[in-house]
């Protein structure tokens, strides 16, 4: 297949500009390069249910959020290191998958999506409720850098830190969707009762995805929350998890590709549009209108469409 | 006494719930839409109604405006954005949550972000005096229209040509069409009427609870909650899970004010455990 090289080389450019960008532009897009990250990371996987195995999860953040709250938790309230707080997050994150995929799974299409909303709106209310420990809606500030040894405390060593976890995890999930179990995801994803009769134990297999989903949700998370120094119940509301859905259909679902660009494109047209105008909620929901009805695949459906038209059939 | 308070307030707010929800569920069941925009109807409706009151002093007016104009929009953004998304979730997800966010914005322009209260009919002002406490005659008249728009919904969908119309589309669209029913202009009327349901909602909750930004969000997540626990596509569903819902968040409001959303969401996910389609769902 002659695009693999193509893909293969945009793959190559696109890391080596994020490896050189912080010595091209201001310490504030660092930071704001990080974030675009992060939600790309976070997209990718609830790509990987959406996109591959065909559930529609409006809960996502749940699992981001739990991961984010859980380094704030045990490194402001029970002062352990970081070796401790970011694989515990991961794990938390994992088991939380777990809880809400036992629970999720008995039902599918609409009666899914709203199953996960509600389940995440349980979590949120917990973080929003539970002021002695978690302070409700004034949140945690005062999260520190994670430290592994050398200090992550500025801009651009952080980024860097973000940028390496992002590449391993990306790798992983290509690995993942790729792989025997990948491609049964989309078999699953097109036909239920097709891959059933060919002997797959599909509940298993999208049991598996939502747990891998949310563990790379709650690596997003813990991420985030470092980034920020700050954790507050907004990680784990419907908008978060609404906002990773748009993320992932605006770029394309069903590539890993496509939802990371949607995510970074968001976060870049939230951050420029509200330092241009105060009305960019207004801009934002025109563009998602717009977008939708002239990109309905996604961003990444508009190019492949494109080129597939010039190729001729 | 004060239980019997808070039993009213549950079902006063059960049957605004209704109003917004009885929408939401016809559409989705419907056009399998799932509206993110419905409580930017409701907040936006609520803000027309304001308006027209503040000038005209008219509560009959305010409720007919509001309705009107948000039915108005419910039936362009049905006829326009979504019609070409012909049972294709994700496009018309995304479409309304970007309305979500231009309704939100466009009303925190126009009527900026101090909450507002919409005053009572001064026929409805006054009290009702229970034991020691008095009930304000206002969330009476809440609980007569929810009953009464409950009634004439069911009536209309049983026993009106249309009704059956509706029930047949509910039941399966493309055999309805090629029966020869305009599934087409059904649609684009039950969008419009659940739009409107919406904004009367909207209206009607002026005096009991306030209007500021993100009340379209609090409204869309309790419709969401309601038509979770009924069932989606079922108005009896959407009217036992209103009044549950109203009463849960007042009793929790009263008696758990540190978990009050926690007593709405926890026996919302306990439903669905045991019911995954709701109480009155279908699969």
């Amino acid at each position: 297949m002659k695009p693999r090289i193509e893909v293969l080389a945009a793959c190559a450019v696109v890391l080596v500009l994020l490896l050189v960008l912080p010595d091209v532009v201001r310490p504030y897009y660092v930071g704001l390069a990080t974030k675009m990250l992060i939600f790309a990371l976070f997209a990718m996987s609830l790509d990987l249910l959406l996109g591959y195995t065909g559930l529609a999860s409006l809960g996502h953040a749940a699992f981001f959020g739990t991961a984010a709250y859980t380094i704030a938790l045990l490194t402001l309230r029970g002062g352990v290191t970081s070796w401790v707080a970011f694989p515990t997050s991961l794990a938390v994150a994992t088991v939380t998958g777990g809880l809400v995929a036992v629970l999720a799974l008995r039902a599918r299409g609409s009666y899914f999506l709203m199953i996960t909303f509600a389940l995440a709106q349980v979590v949120w209310s917990v973080a929003f409720g539970w002021r002695s420990l978690t302070n409700g809606d004034d949140g945690m500030p005062g999260v520190p850098r994670p430290d592994f040894g050398w200090s992550l405390d500025g801009a651009t060593p952080f980024y860097y830190f973000t940028l390496a976890v992002f590449a391993v995890a990306a790798l992983l999930l290509a690995a993942i969707v790729s792989s025997p179990f990948g491609y049964a995801l989309r078999g699953i994803r097109d036909s239920e009762t097709r891959m059933q009769a060919l002997g797959y134990d599909v509940w298993r297999y999208q049991f598996v995805a939502f747990v891998l989903a949310a563990a790379f949700a709650g690596l997003a998370g813990a991420l985030y929350a470092y980034l920020n120094r700050f954790v507050s119940p907004d990680d784990l509301h419907v908008i978060q998890s609404a906002e990773a859905l748009i993320m992932v259909i605006l770029g394309g679902a069903g590539t890993l590709f496509g939802p990371a660009i949607g995510a970074a494109l968001i976060v870049f047209l939230e951050d420029y549009v509200s330092s241009m105008t105060e009305h960019w909620l207004m801009v934002l929901g025109a563009i998602y209108v717009l977008v939708t009805l002239f990109a309905p695949r996604g961003l990444v459906g508009l190019v492949t469409t494109h080129l597939r038209e010039r190729s001729g059939p | 006494m004060i239980w019997l308070i808070h039993v009213l307030n549950g079902i006063a707010i059960g049957m605004l719930l209704f109003l917004l929800a009885a929408g939401m569920s016809l559409i989705y069941g419907l056009m399998k839409i799932l509206n993110l925009t419905h409580g930017s109807f409701y907040l936006v409706g609520g803000y027309i109604g304001l308006t027209v009151m503040q000038r005209t002093g008219s509560f009959v007016l305010a409720l007919l405006a509001a309705a009107a104009v948000i039915g108005v929009a419910g039936a362009v953004i049905e006829r326009f954005f979504l019609r070409r998304f012909h049972f294709d979730e994700l496009p018309q997800t995304l479409i309304t949550f970007g309305f979500l966010f231009i309704f939100a914005d466009a009303s925190l322009w126009i009527w900026g972000g101090d909450p507002l209260m919409l005053r009572q009919p001064r026929m409805l002002a006054g009290s009702l005096p229970l034991g020691d406490y008095g009930y304000p005659y206002y969330r009476f008249f809440l609980i007569g229209v929810g009953l009464a728009f409950a009634a004439a919904l069911w009536w209309f969908q049983e026993h009106t040509r249309l009704g059956t119309m509706l029930r047949a589309g509910v039941d399966d669209a493309e055999i309805a069409r090629a029966l020869g029913i305009n599934v087409s202009l059904l649609f684009t009327l039950v969008f419009a009427a659940g739009a409107a349901f919406a904004a009367l909602g909207g209206v009607l909750a002026g005096p009991v609870l306030s209007y500021y930004p993100g009340a379209d969000f609090d409204a869309l997540i309790l419709a969401f909650v309601v038509v979770i626990v009924g069932g989606l596509g079922s108005l009896r569903g959407a009217l036992a899970g209103a009044l549950l819902v109203g009463l849960l968040d007042d009793f929790g409001k009263a008696f758990f004010p540190q978990f009050a959303l926690f007593t709405v969401f926890v026996p919302m996910a306990l439903i669905l455990v045991v019911r995954p389609t709701g109480l009155f769902g279908r699969r």
